[in-house]
């Protein structure tokens, strides 16, 4: 890659004040999730261990004193029920939430790549089997199947990595149906006959010749699918069938408020604006990607788009 | 009140920074014509869309006065210029398909604008458009008329347009490049019917083109355009004639001439090199019915044709003929239904990607499109070194040298390498592509449209080029394109292609002066060529062609 | 017409019979011991013994396919000797644990996952098309960057989230509106509407996001056309040029999401029902994953299957009516 392709992309990108933001955002989540094991032990607390002492019984355990518990030990209160540091668990739940949704779209790009580079690339026969396919996967109810799936899976399979592959698995749709069509357009280029021409070996033509004009829009297009990965973890685990207690997450801990938002609004309240902070975050970063990489892209990505290839939906 | 139906007065539109338009001024009197010519970027269609006053919406700054018809358009309202724009003053535009709304029938989008101007019955206003259709020669219009822009071919899209703008009988009728989309044939038919309708309707006529011919055989007065400024404006004869302004002069000598001879071939054609036998490629097209056979559409329908050592072949042909498809296949880009492709008495037609590799470097191409041609990623020193790379695995520094020499052999400064596509212009880009070409010191160089896509100056220079190179390395040439009086430059044979088949082959001189085949007579006829009175001539020649294949 | 018609529904069918291979493989021929499964938690070795019986899980897998396959096609008896269960078609499977067909309890829950659905996208497709077209029309305003970033925020947020803090502030702080439980809609019209108001405003905040952004970003590149600079040219008044011509295009792709939308809705809303407490098929299907029923996760994964195959087919169908260049051929 010359540098004088990149430059002007992380100077756009730096001038849109937006995406820097959802960028500082990024930066400090994933710093705050890296350093939990830190984080918990500067605050002295650790994410499983119950406090009876410091909820009320009597009121079937809504935390003692005001905004859920805060104290010096406990910094931003204790959960209700079970007395556990709200900070530590938080903390986890942002591993959690971002290894899974980072493991999740890796999955996804790697998959979508592979599947749709054969079929752009490959013969008619292989086109015509992989694109069906893609068709398949992107009308399959995702968030269904991954609740399905959930019945079936042994319980000794550790959940976060079940979790990657699952949304991994059902979410390639989209990127597969980009690249194929990205490396249709390209392999049908001047430059590309021009390389056939000059008697060089397919792998060849494909490295220099297509695979650099891809780069862009599977970057663009998998910052894209990472908040709705995000989504798509704290929807299942606030379902129920995410990942397994006692490990924390910000949507089982959500889940759990349903039944504690009037009397503890503060247990709420945090991981809704964490997850909302962390999703936005990752939209803004993800939009500021696509004008900066790409400032005509925009039209390309809508219709792919709205051939619905909407993950793992949110509904 | 003046008799003029249109006064520009010191022109002027910005965007921004840049400056489309400087200080133009004209007049335009009711059922005149003027000429308005320009290569790209001259101004000359930011003008054609200022006098309407389209540029409100777009952000760009206009300054001058234009008087049309009486109405400021400058200090007009919205609501003044809506009942200026299409009644008044109509306008027609390069790209039929795109400029008609894809969901509407054409009938109904016509009769849309004839009920915003005239308040009409819904009824009337569909009868309107039936009738202006009909004049415009859509065959069984009142049916026609139901039908969407798509279902039309390019000719027939163009002719609904001009319907449009005749609907509400306007005074002035401004076509943007009107023709330039179209081919050849199809493109002398459209102006024989502006011309028609400009006599029956006493409307006035802006011509915007390119194309000096085009301005030729339609226009009283030329106005010649370059960077946003006039240089050249007068009676058509006077200025295509005798052209006072140098860069008229250069524009005018630079239009290759149809009855041009060209200067005899040095190169003597030698044993054949390459011959072509009953080449077919056919393609799938959509299924019919559910389990309906594949359909097959032959791009090319059984060629044959023998191509000899150092001479230069012309092929040309109107979209669809076939001609890229024989271009592709000669080079092997494309495998050939069937048929046989002999190069040095070896069959090509079928031989594998690795059994083609050694062959590949005899039978290079040059593409239509620089810009798609080169790797937007990659310098242009590496595009052209990647053959030499590829077939010779020679180091960096031959890779460079011998770069730097092509480069310069194709009239770019040698230490180009680093450069990129973008930061050079399209002339620049195709010397690149010739350069690429060139670098294994192929045998048969096929040539696709390699100037089409180019202005009409710095087309004469790269065909000019071609032909150079072509002596110097004695290359075989191949030179594909739709525009006769360009190949009619660079060639010794020349084949007429329509609809897949060659219709006619023979020695150049002879097929332009004497054509035999009547589609080869008619291609001729409908070349626009830049002299008046040769094109007032041509159109009463057409005329006569027309009714006679009407009697056939 | 037909023939289009005619080609789509055996495509729809293939694709249908595609899914069902699939779904089956995945839930009974790939875990260890599906009998186990559908048997459910705390099942004895007696029950264990009589399930496998029925499912007939010593057949070869064909066979056992072919049993599904008739199931849903003409129904299937689970025949165990004289404990005979029949399952009549569509059989979407048989829950043994509650002792009922799976279809009769999705289609018991179906009224309310429909009314869930179809009221929430009248709300989103008003304020997503409001919006987005007025975004387009007012290019570069204040009001363009608010709704901007409202979408983005909107995108942002988890059904599961609006739901929860609508509900926090609605029915918790304010108490404009009960705590939402479903009432179907015959027994009485303005209750269902009342309970249903705030699942239907959560669900379509959060699609309204999406459809604004869309039918902006639509609507400034139809208008950015080369037809709709013809018809300035020709004296056509903004209003009409923007209604006439340049919404018609720009909608055309909006109509085929609803369409997969309403398909996908119509399979459950897990989240929305779940935060709202209400028995849909989305709620019935988490229970089920949770007590491990695999008839139930299974029938209920093959409907939302199907109703988003058809929704797909419809969208097509859809498109092709509006677009005049994609045509009923």
């Amino acid at each position: 890659m010359p540098s004088s392709a990149s430059n002007p992309v992380w100077r756009r990108l730096r001038a849109d004040r937006a995406a820097m933001a959802g960028l500082a955002v990024v930066v400090l989540l994933l710093l705050l999730a890296a350093a939990a094991p830190l984080v918990t032990a500067l605050e002295g607390q650790n994410p499983t261990a119950f406090h009876n002492e410091l909820i009320d019984s009597a009121t079937g355990g809504v935390p003692i004193g005001p905004f859920g518990g805060a104290s010096a030990r406990h910094w931003l209160g204790v959960e209700p029920g079970t007395g556990r540091d709200v900070l530590a668990r938080l903390v986890y739940g942002a591993q959690v939430s971002l290894s899974v949704s980072l493991g999740a779209t890796v999955v996804q790009v790697a998959l979508g790549t592979l599947v749709g580079l054969a079929a752009g690339l490959g013969n008619r026969l292989a086109d015509t089997v992989l694109s069906r396919t893609m068709d398949l996967t992107i009308a399959f109810p995702g968030l269904v199947f991954a609740i399905s799936l959930m019945a079936v899976v042994p319980g000794s399979f550790p959940r976060p990595v079940l979790l990657m592959l699952v949304l991994g698995v059902l979410g390639w749709g989209g990127t597969a149906r980009l690249v194929r069509g990205q490396a249709l357009s390209l392999r049908s280029l001047d430059h590309v006959a021009a390389a056939r021409l000059s008697g060089a070996r397919s792998w060849r033509t494909a490295r220099r010749e297509i695979l650099p004009g891809l780069a862009a829009p599977v970057i663009t297009y998998a910052a894209l699918l990472l908040p709705g990965n995000v989504t798509a973890e704290a929807g299942l685990s606030f379902l129920g069938v995410g990942v397994r207690p006692p490990t924390a997450s910000w949507g089982q801990m959500l889940s759990g408020a349903t039944t504690w938002y009037q009397a503890d609004p503060t247990y709420v309240l945090l991981p809704a604006g964490l997850l909302f902070a962390t999703v936005l975050a990752f939209t803004l970063l993800g939009e500021g990607l696509r004008t900066a990489l790409d400032p005509r892209a925009k039209s390309r990505l809508r219709r792919t788009r709205s051939r619905r290839s909407r993950q793992v939906a949110s509904t | 009140m003046t008799s003029d139906l249109l006064e520009v007065a010191d022109l002027t539109v910005d965007f921004g920074a840049v400056r489309a338009v400087d200080g133009l001024s004209f007049t335009l009197a009711a059922g005149r014509s003027l000429g308005l010519v320009g290569e790209s970027g001259s101004g000359k269609s930011t003008v054609a869309a200022a006098l309407l006053g389209l540029h409100r919406t777009s952000g760009a700054e206009v300054g001058g006065t234009i008087l049309l018809d009486g109405t400021d358009v400058q200090q007009a309202s919205d609501a003044e210029l809506r009942l200026l724009r299409g009644a008044r003053a109509a306008m027609v535009f390069q790209d039929p398909l795109s400029a008609l709304d894809p969901y509407w029938s054409i009938g109904a989008q016509i009769a849309e604008v004839y009920r915003v101007h005239t308040g009409s019955s819904r009824r009337a206003a569909a009868e309107r458009a039936v009738q202006v259709l009909d004049r415009v020669g859509i065959p069984d219009a009142a049916r026609r008329a139901a039908a969407h822009p798509h279902e039309f071919s390019g000719g027939m899209r163009q002719r609904a347009l001009i319907a449009m703008a005749l609907a509400c009988s306007p005074k002035l009728l401004i076509a943007d490049e009107p023709t330039t989309a179209l081919d050849v044939t199809v493109q002398a038919q459209i102006l024989d019917l502006l011309h028609e309708l400009r006599v029956e309707h006493r409307m006035a006529l802006l011509l915007v083109t390119h194309d000096l011919g085009v301005v030729a055989g339609n226009t009283d007065r030329v106005l010649v355009m370059q960077g946003g400024r006039a240089v050249e404006h007068g009676p058509v004869a006077e200025v295509l004639g005798a052209p006072a302004d140098p860069y008229t002069r250069e524009l005018i000598s630079a239009v290759p001439r149809l009855d041009a001879r060209r200067a005899a071939s040095s190169v003597a054609a030698g044993e054949v090199l390459l011959s072509v036998q009953e080449l077919r490629k056919e393609y799938p097209v959509a299924t019919r019915g559910l389990f309906g056979r594949r359909e097959r559409l032959a791009a090319l329908d059984g060629v044959s044709l023998d191509l000899h050592r150092g001479e230069a072949l012309g092929v040309v042909g109107e979209s669809g003929s076939g001609k890229t498809t024989l271009g592709r296949l000669l080079v092997r880009l494309l495998e050939p239904t069937a048929g046989r492709i002999l190069f040095e008495g070896r069959d090509l037609a079928h031989a594998s990607e690795r059994e083609l590799r050694p062959v590949r470097r005899e039978l290079q191409m040059v593409f239509q499109d620089p810009l798609s041609s080169l790797n937007p990623r990659r310098t242009i020193g590496d595009a052209i070194a990647d053959p030499l790379r590829v077939q010779d695995r020679i180091g960096e520094p031959q890779a460079r040298t011998a770069v730097g020499e092509l480069l310069e052999r194709v009239g770019l400064p040698a230490d180009w390498y680093g450069r990129y596509p973008h930061e050079i212009s399209g002339g620049q880009r195709q010397r690149v592509g010739i350069a690429r070409a060139l670098a294994l010191r192929p045998r048969v160089l096929v040539c696709d449209e390699p100037v089409s896509s180019l202005d009409v100056s710095t087309q004469a220079q790269v065909v000019r080029l071609l032909a150079e190179l072509q002596r110097e390395f004695g290359l075989t040439l191949v030179f594909v394109a739709h525009d006769l009086a360009v190949v009619r430059q660079v060639s010794d044979r020349i084949a007429v292609m329509r609809a897949g088949r060659v219709v006619e082959l023979g020695v150049a001189d002879e097929v332009y002066e004497n054509p035999q085949h009547p589609y080869t007579r008619q291609l001729l006829a409908a070349v626009p060529v830049p002299d008046p009175v040769v094109e007032g001539d041509r159109r009463v020649a057409r005329a006569v062609l027309a009714s006679a294949s009407a009697v056939q | 017409m037909i023939r289009f018609l005619l080609r789509r529904a055996f495509s729809t069918l293939t694709v249908m019979l595609v899914l069902s291979v699939v779904v089956y493989l995945v839930f009974y021929a790939a875990p260890h011991d599906p009998a186990r499964l559908v048997c459910g938690k705390g099942c004895d070795g007696v029950r264990l013994a009589v399930v496998r019986h029925k499912l007939g899980t010593d057949l070869p897998l064909w066979q056992q396919y072919w049993q599904f396959l008739h199931g849903l096609l003409a129904g299937r008896d689970f025949d165990a000797g004289t404990d005979v269960t029949h399952c009549s078609a569509p059989c979407f499977g048989y829950s043994f644990q509650t002792d009922q067909p799976v279809l009769g309890m999705i289609t018991a829950r179906l009224p309310l996952d429909a009314s869930l659905a179809v009221g929430a996208a009248v709300v989103w497709l008003l304020l997503g098309i409001g919006a987005g077209v007025l975004a387009a029309l007012r290019r570069g305003g204040i009001g363009e960057r608010a709704l901007t970033g409202v979408t983005l925020a909107g995108m942002a947020m988890p059904v599961f989230l609006v739901g929860l803090l609508l509900m926090m502030v609605c029915c918790g702080y304010l108490q404009w509106l009960p705590f939402p439980s479903y009432v179907p809609l015959t027994q009485d019209p303005l209750a269902w509407a009342s309970n249903l108001a705030l699942p239907w405003l959560s669900l379509a905040l959060v699609m309204a996001a999406a459809y604004a952004r869309m039918t902006r970003s639509a609507l400034l590149e139809t208008l950015a056309e080369d037809h709709i600079r013809t018809a300035r040219a020709y004296g056509l008044g903004e209003r009409r040029i923007v209604l006439g011509h340049a919404l018609r295009g720009a909608l055309t792709p909006v109509i085929t999401l609803l369409a997969m939308d309403l398909g996908g809705l119509l399979g459950g809303a897990q989240l929305t029902e779940s935060v709202f407490g209400f028995d849909g098929i989305g709620r019935l299907l988490v229970e089920s994953v949770n007590t491990i029923d695999l008839p139930v996760v299974v029938g209920i994964t093959l409907f939302a299957g199907f109703f988003i195959v058809i929704a797909n087919a419809v969208a097509d169908l859809l498109y092709a009516l509006a677009d005049p260049r994609v045509g009923l051929q």
